[in-house]
């Protein structure tokens, strides 16, 4: 039972991929898509549920236990990651049935979707170094793909600037693990916690410092985040909204894991160095969402500036911080996919994606202007909405460790954020239509586009009025009051 | 295809089912000796390669079963059904077990890894030789 | 053995970041699979090969590895890695191919599609696509 619920959040995917490329017809495909979809949501769900009562879950695949073989661990991080994986995937699909900047589905576009997203939740469950590798390698692979996916120059273009990035930092991962399992001869995280524990830390800065390096390209962060805004823009809506969510909180999540689980005695300097780069990432984010127009560039460098408060949360190393960071991650997803595919909505009404061009939507598309908001807000970090208490738990943690440099940047961020929300809502929908023309284009089929939108706000607003029981079940993960008593108990889990 | 070569063509039909059939003997003694799927797989890439170099990237897709994308899809749903039967028999996903067929003249051991290496089989021998075809076709366009 | 391999380990990477700097997408791509073969010495190394060592195989009769035999999990590791790095490499090429052939060339400066070049009055391009 609980193999088959930690296995599920990979292999439902991958199963659900294998039978799009078998059924002949695109109607069929569909179907099976949400039924994988569908059942996706479900099984996690179970998951959520089996760790809320029974706690930690691990399986030895195949029956080989540590250092031989790969161990799949679920905690709350891991269950709450993989629920809202399933989720934005449902929705994306959903979305991807209306006509708003839809992805062509011929050929492979299901495979590789799911395919993608068997890596994302393939990472989320696993307790194991390499496996963690060969996990970002899947995404990389079905990513590449789907940005390929039509075969234009711009998506070439796309594809390539993605690639050497992004493949170079998987290999700086596999250094690092080459390193560690040299040093310690485990990859296992619960028994590399326990090898790491000696006095000596500075020993392990070199082995961390490239791990980072790694998870640091994956997340879009600073000074390696030129990889995102170049290759997202080509990418059709509910793609977008998928790799928005998902790809750099892979690196997030990752980092997390390794800052709070793995290596929670690493030496001071790497906390101070990722504290630094994440004021510069909120910074240079935020001020290149401004300079752009192009609707999808300024989200696609808003990406960049909220993983900076991400590892802002990481830096601090509380467990305050880390159970903030972790309902981050969560509030972004939601609210930044639900962004991407508000953009689209937007562009495909208004007729461009460019903000010079288009205007003067709310008073055709009030709701639509209702919906932005929501979503635009809980971003910037405006109460109610789920944005406020993720960026006031980091902003009260921040105060609380001395961080006051880093703080004032995070505070100065969410100053440069409302700026270019609101930028992009006065362009599209209160200031008069550049050319004149204020007669919107209907979408054909506005249904399912609205439904997945609807969605994703109501769980912004859901998160923003009820926050007490995720934090309180993401605090799970990050247990006991002393990070080496929350050590012991996953050491002795391995043993 | 500009230039063909005769000889290369004429031995390439003999020759494919042979290394097809080296790969399939690479594949079956792969669990316990040197070999197994993803070398086996390798080889009937190979044999992929020469009739792309002797008859042409067409032909090449010809001879692969069932077509690049659908061989690969099939090697993974092979590869990962190879680890369900652990689950009903209560023992965590991958676990392998293990069927002693008698078959007079010697033991046949079948078991579910030998799934697993034809899925990884199938996988390579679909993806690398779906990739193969691929570029050659590219370089087919640009020599016209 | 262990020095042997680093010095590989090292040159290799040396000529692995050599080629990803150059502009020309071919050698970048190349590049970075010759990277992936550093990685994957790197990992062959942490398994402490010494000479002398014996294959990972259970000689016939016994239930365990002896205790000259090398370190399996480093084998498997670096068998998948080269696995990836082959799919990788693969796809990198046919990619490279294709834009080369759709281009005329393979200069990474010269591939502004996705993010073309500010207007004169470093205001950003319009952007020209319909949704």
């Amino acid at each position: 039972m609980i193999s088959l619920l930690l296995t599920a959040p990979f292999l439902l995917p991958l199963a659900t991929a294998l039978l799009t490329v078998l059924v002949p017809s695109g109607g069929a495909r569909k179907g099976v898509a949400f039924g994988g979809a569908l059942a996706s949501l479900l099984v996690a769900a179970c998951l959520v549920a089996e760790v809320a009562s029974e706690g930690v879950l691990r399986v030895a695949i195949g029956g080989w236990e540590a250092p031989f073989g790969i161990e799949l661990v679920a905690d709350a991080l891991s269950a709450a990651m993989v629920l809202i994986t399933a989720l934005v995937a449902l929705l994306a699909l959903l979305f991807q049935e209306s006509d708003a900047d839809p992805a062509e589905t011929s050929g492979y576009f299901h495979p590789l979707f799911f395919v993608l997203i068997a890596g994302v939740g393939g990472t989320f469950v696993t307790g194991d170094l390499f496996n963690l590798y060969v996990w970002f390698e899947v995404m990389l692979l079905s990513a590449l793909g789907l940005l390929a996916f039509g075969g234009r120059v711009r998506n070439l273009d796309a594809t390539v600037k993605y690639f050497v990035l992004n493949a170079t930092g998987t290999l700086a991962f596999l250094f690092a693990v080459a390193f560690l399992y040299a040093a310690t001869g485990q990859l296992n995280f619960a028994a590399l916690a326990e090898a790491s524990r000696p006095d000596d830390a500075a020993r392990w800065l070199p082995f961390v410092s490239l791990l980072l390096v790694a998870f640091l390209v994956k997340a879009g962060a600073f000074p390696v985040f030129s990889w995102l805004p170049a290759s997202y823009p080509v990418l059709p809506a509910p793609v977008l909204a998928l790799f928005a969510g998902l790809l750099t909180k892979v690196g997030v999540y990752a980092l997390l894991r390794t800052a709070a689980h793995v290596f929670p005695t690493a030496p001071v300097i790497f906390f101070e160095i990722l504290g630094w780069l994440s004021v510069f990432t909120m910074i240079v984010g935020a001020l290149g969402a401004i300079y752009h127009y192009d609707v999808r560039r300024i989200l696609a460098f808003h990406i960049v500036s909220q993983v900076g408060y991400m590892l802002f949360g990481i830096a601090l190393h509380t467990q305050g911080a880390q159970v903030a960071t972790a309902f981050y991650v969560l509030h972004h997803i939601a609210a930044k996919s639900n962004l991407f595919l508000l953009a689209a909505v937007v562009a495909r009404t208004a007729g461009s994606y460019d903000l010079r061009r288009i205007g003067g939507l709310y008073a055709a598309r009030p709701g639509l202007a209702l919906l932005f908001l929501v979503s635009a807000l809980s971003m910037v970090g405006v109460p109610p909405l789920s944005g406020f208490w993720a960026k006031l738990m980091l902003l009260r943690e921040g105060i609380a460790e001395g961080r006051y440099v880093w703080t004032a940047a995070a505070l100065l961020t969410g100053f440069l954020t409302l700026f270019s929300m609101m930028k992009i809502w006065f362009a599209a929908f209160l200031e008069a239509h550049p050319a004149g023309v204020d007669a919107p284009k209907p979408l054909a089929r506005a249904t399912p586009a609205y439904a997945a939108i609807a969605c994703f706000a109501t769980v912004t607003i859901a998160l923003g009025l009820f926050p007490e029981p995720v934090l309180e079940f993401l605090a799970r993960a990050f247990g006991a009051s002393d990070p080496t008593e929350a050590l012991a108990s996953l050491a002795e889990g391995a043993r | 295809m500009k230039g063909r070569i005769l000889v290369l063509e004429v031995a390439a039909r003999f020759l494919h089912p042979l290394m097809m059939a080296a790969a399939v003997w690479v594949l079956l003694r792969g669990h316990d000796l040197p070999g197994g799927g993803f070398i086996g797989g390798l080889v009937a890439v190979c044999a992929t390669a020469l009739v792309s170099v002797a008859r042409g990237a067409e032909a090449a897709r010809a001879s692969i079963p069932l077509g690049a994308p659908r061989l690969t899809a099939i090697g993974v749903g092979l590869a990962a059904t190879s680890g369900l039967p652990a689950l009903f028999a209560d023992a965590p996903f991958l676990t392998h077990l293990w069927v002693e067929l008698p078959l007079g003249f010697t033991q046949l051991s079948i078991g579910t890894p030998l799934l697993f290496d034809a899925g990884v089989f199938a996988v390579v021998f679909g993806a690398l030789g779906g990739l193969l075809v691929s570029i050659l076709a590219i370089d087919e366009e640009e020599a016209p | 053995m262990i020095l042997a391999l680093a010095v590989a380990a090292g040159a290799i990477v040396f000529a692995g970041v050599y080629l990803i700097l150059s502009r020309d997408l071919l050698r970048m791509v190349v590049g970075v699979s010759i990277l992936g073969y550093a990685a994957n010495l790197a990992l062959l190394a942490s398994g402490r090969p010494e000479p002398g060592m014996k294959p990972a195989i259970v000689p016939e009769g016994l239930e365990a590895l002896s205790s000259a035999a090398a370190d399996p999990v480093p084998q498997a590791l670096v068998l998948t890695s080269i696995v990836i790095g082959f799919a990788l490499t693969c796809f990198s090429l046919v990619l490279v191919l294709a834009i080369q052939q759709r281009t005329g060339g393979a200069d990474a400066d010269a591939l502004r599609e996705v993010e073309p070049p500010p207007t004169h009055d470093h205001q950003p391009a319009l952007v020209e696509e319909e949704p």
